[in-house]
């Protein structure tokens, strides 16, 4: 499982840094690495565009995960560089530009360089795709392991609407019908009697519509000994 | 009698019912609808107001029922799920039985990415199955979703879509037998014009008896011109357009008559249908064609029930 990322258009970055000379750059040594979009690669490749478009990159760093709190520490050993930046460009998901605006020292805008898209499954090498809306009441065991909610376009929870054609969503020629999928690994299973089940309403107060959700879980670093 | 609407009046008294529809405008004229309800009064026994079809935003759907209402012509209310959430859709349901309109089609929507608004939020906190359910819930025990009492009656003749012609075609009748389970009284269909596929569903659901359980009212589009037919042939999703019916369309003298002739060889086919219980004729802005097909149809004059 990854933070699927892409980067955002140059016109929206630089609409960001309009007020901004000096630069300081974070990418992130995980999902962003991978997707391409906040590598070390990345970053130096932006450090140049910004340098030739006159501005000054004050300094830069991949944080090896720019979501777990160790980003504090990062920030820290390199406070000297991030004192003289204007703001921070960082290029990793939306979790890292949070965890990096948590643990700044001083106030000092934090601007995304990437879009955060969805928690991706490599299909296959390279290719990833949405699977999961993290919804907080998982349906799965009912659905054939196919998540209707997020690979259905209307998150339909009772079974194809009527713009299933060939296996495809009436969305896009690209898009396979959930429910077609749904539908014949049932079937394969000999369980098509349980689609006639109806799917109560969804409780949505476990998932986005409840307010921010929290966990406490044991820390990794935590000695229990 | 659950409603005791005209609709429902007319399909248990074992009467073929003929049902229209008429969106409403995209803009503020109340005389729209009260010129499509002139139009309509005498050759249907309902009228559906389109709710924001094709996710395209119009007048609403309640306020384009009861112009129609004040004008001697019964509503049937369609309520996609797209655009409103639990809350804003029993809102509605309690207004519009206020206002007096008992019919109720509970469907998905179009997908908003066909709309005017592409880039809007689908809402989909119900499905239509769901939605079915509530409104049962709602006039049978009196109670919202959640389970609190509702003060007053809320009586409706719950209605539902299917779509015999979509994939896949085996679940077709299921998807409707959910329907019927969920609480649905009337069924109203795609546009038919592969009659072959569509008694083969028709057959498929009375073998399981659902037609004793459900009025089903089978959809038609009237063509107007061959280009129509290719584009719903090509580009309709969920509509199957025969190439024998594009072919008669293009040769054709005069495109508009064969268009009807064609709805009528296919109406002529589903009043013998075991099963249909009425037909449902969406004659998208070509409303003014309605009371010649029915009348053609020999579906004149209407029951008073």
């Amino acid at each position: 499982m990854k933070t699927i990322t892409e980067q955002k258009p140059a016109e929206e970055i630089t609409q960001y840094l309009e007020k901004c000379q000096k630069v300081y750059l974070i990418g992130c040594g995980t999902c962003a690495t991978l997707c391409h979009t906040g590598g070390k690669s990345e970053v130096l490749e932006m450090k140049d565009k910004l340098e030739a478009s006159g501005k000054k990159v004050t300094g830069w760093m991949v944080i090896p995960t720019a979501c777990d709190e160790l980003t504090k520490y990062a920030l820290q050993e390199e406070a000297k560089n991030i004192k003289a930046a204007d703001c921070i460009l960082a290029m990793t998901c939306a979790v890292g530009v949070q965890t990096i605006s948590l643990h700044l020292k001083e106030s000092k805008p934090v601007y995304p360089a990437l879009n955060t898209l969805f928690l991706g499954m490599e299909e296959s090498p390279g290719h990833f795709m949405e699977v999961c809306l993290q919804c907080g009441s998982c349906v799965l065991g009912r659905t054939a392991a196919i998540c209707p909610l997020v690979r259905c376009s209307k998150s339909l929870l009772n079974g194809p609407c009527g713009g299933s054609v060939g296996g495809k969503c009436e969305v896009s020629p690209d898009i396979p019908c959930a429910w077609q999928l749904i539908y014949d690994r049932l079937a394969e299973m000999g369980r098509l009697d349980e689609m006639e089940e109806i799917e109560p309403v969804k409780d949505w107060s476990v998932s986005v519509s409840g307010g921010p959700r929290k966990a406490d879980v044991e820390a990794e670093c935590t000695s229990t000994s | 009698m659950k409603a005791g609407t005209h609709l429902e009046r007319v399909l248990e008294s074992g009467k073929f019912a003929v049902t229209a529809e008429a969106g409403p405008p995209k803009g503020t004229s109340a005389e729209v609808m009260q010129k499509k309800a002139e139009l309509l009064r005498h050759c249907c026994d309902a009228v559906n107001v389109t709710d924001n079809q094709t996710a395209i935003v119009r007048m609403s759907s309640l306020a384009g029922c009861m112009l129609l209402k004040q004008r001697g012509v019964e509503p049937v209310m369609q309520m996609v799920v797209r655009d409103r959430n639990r809350l804003a859709i029993q809102a509605d349901v309690l207004g519009a039985v206020a206002l007096g309109i008992g019919n109720i089609l509970c469907l998905s929507g179009d997908h908003q990415k066909f709309g005017n608004h592409p880039t809007a939020r689908g809402v989909f906190d119900i499905d239509s199955i769901q939605l079915i359910q509530t409104l049962k819930k709602m006039r049978d025990e009196k109670k919202f979703l959640s389970g609190e009492d509702i003060s007053g009656e809320v009586p409706v003749f719950i209605g539902a879509a299917a779509n015999p012609f979509a994939d896949p075609f085996e679940f077709r009748v299921r998807r409707l037998a959910k329907k019927v389970k969920a609480g649905a009284d009337f069924i109203q269909t795609q546009a038919v014009y592969d009659i072959t596929k569509f008694a083969k569903w028709m057959e498929m659901a009375s073998d399981r008896g659902l037609d004793k359980q459900v009025h089903i009212l089978a959809g038609v589009i009237p063509i107007r011109s061959a280009g129509m037919a290719r584009y719903m042939r090509d580009y309709v999703p969920g509509v199957s357009v025969p190439d024998e019916v594009v072919t008669r369309m293009e040769k054709a003298e005069n495109a508009k008559e064969e268009g009807v002739r064609i709805i009528l060889d296919i109406v002529e086919q589903l009043k013998e249908m075991p099963g249909v219980h009425g037909i449902h004729i969406m004659a998208v802005g070509w409303e003014d064609i309605v009371p010649d097909m029915v009348e053609k149809a020999g579906l004149m004059p209407r029951p008073v029930a």
